[in-house]
């Protein structure tokens, strides 16, 4: 610990010693200063990049996992359990993703905030020096200067090896995330999203999505019948209209199938 | 004495803390020795909310070097190590 400030404080002087003049390398650690600075800024907007991505994700699987809830809804209102128990596995495992993708939005959060606190630090700090800069150029000669410049020196390369860090740090973070984010974009890109497990769109998404359609073309049929003023409901065979139902729509999906 | 959390900025902390701030660092210092990945996390935010809580955090614009720099909140046991001097993190004098 006490190892690492020596580090950042050896940097800074084997700097100091390449230049005759000291007061020149006043201007080339504000020069990196400077470079710093924008590294960090970069750094905030390279996150808030990757959480708004984050973002839109998890709203197009919310979009999805409503759409599935909303389709099992159907299926078993259809007598279709089978189908109403495979909408909503699906849903739990897209549920289980959007749990993933709000902890990394949590943390991209904190990164971001991390960041633009450090960003405020550093511009303050680098403004100090710059101040103390052209005091040391207005009125010290080239031999007088070397301790003033020791003293501007201290926490600014401290400072700047913080930030370094702090980015690094980050951008360790985020690339890990949008690795991750990559492979979603394409999964919901390929549709496969309609399926949890990961395999393409399969007969049980098309069933899901015909029943949909389904329960659309019966509700109007319902609403016509009603209009013509006949019964919707089929005679009760064992005088139990309970079961009578699944039937039903077992064969209207049928005969939407032929 | 001027202390850094990495990531976070440098504290004014008065030397008279220094140490309770020890007995605070042999705990992350054995967590790390040990590996111990669930009693380290709790001994370092220890550690940094007693350094938060002592110290004034220094301003922005004030350029100073740090007596001593903790690691970052979420650091990792690994990345203790590689910081970690003989002493702990905290030294046992100044």
């Amino acid at each position: 610990m006490k190892r690492m400030s020596m580090i950042f404080r050896a940097k800074a002087s084997k700097a100091l010693d390449k230049a005759e003049d000291p007061r020149e390398t006043l201007d080339y650690s504000y020069q990196k200063q400077l470079e710093m600075l924008q590294k960090v800024r970069r750094g905030v907007a390279d996150v808030a990049t990757s959480r708004k991505r984050i973002e839109l994700q998890a709203t197009q699987l919310q979009q999805q996992s409503e759409k599935l809830q909303g389709q099992a809804q159907q299926a078993l209102s259809g007598g279709r359990e089978d189908l109403a128990r495979e909408a909503l596995t699906r849903r739990a495992g897209l549920q289980q993703q959007i749990t993933d993708l709000q902890a990394q939005h949590a943390q991209l959060q904190g990164e971001e905030e991390k960041l633009t606190m450090a960003s405020q630090r550093l511009q303050a700090k680098v403004e100090a020096f710059r101040t103390r800069k052209e005091t040391i150029k207005a009125t010290y000669t080239a031999a007088e200067a070397q301790t003033k410049i020791n003293e501007a020196f201290s926490g600014i390369s401290e400072e700047m090896g913080d930030v370094g860090m702090a980015v690094q740090r980050a951008e360790d973070k985020t690339a890990t995330m949008q690795a991750r984010a990559g492979a979603i974009d394409e999964l919901i890109a390929s549709g496969a999203l309609d399926d949890a497990s990961g395999q393409p769109s399969d007969d049980i998404a098309r069933e899901l999505d015909q029943l949909s359609a389904g329960q659309s073309v019966d509700s109007e049929l319902e609403a016509m019948k009603a209009q013509l003023g006949q019964g919707s409901e089929p005679p009760a065979i064992e005088g139990e209209s309970g079961r009578s139902s699944a039937p039903t729509a077992q064969q209207a999906e049928q005969e939407g199938k032929s | 004495m001027i202390v850094r959390i990495l990531g976070e900025g440098q504290f004014d902390v008065d030397e008279s803390h220094l140490d309770a701030l020890n007995e605070l660092d042999a705990k992350v210092e054995a967590a790390v020795d040990g590996k111990d990945e669930s009693a380290f996390r709790p001994a370092l935010a220890g550690l940094l909310d007693a350094v938060r809580e002592w110290g004034s955090a220094v301003p922005d614009d004030t350029l100073v070097d740090s007596d001593l720099i903790l690691p970052p909140a979420d650091a990792e046991v690994d990345e203790v190590v590689a910081l970690l001097g003989d002493e702990g993190l905290i030294p046992d004098a100044l």
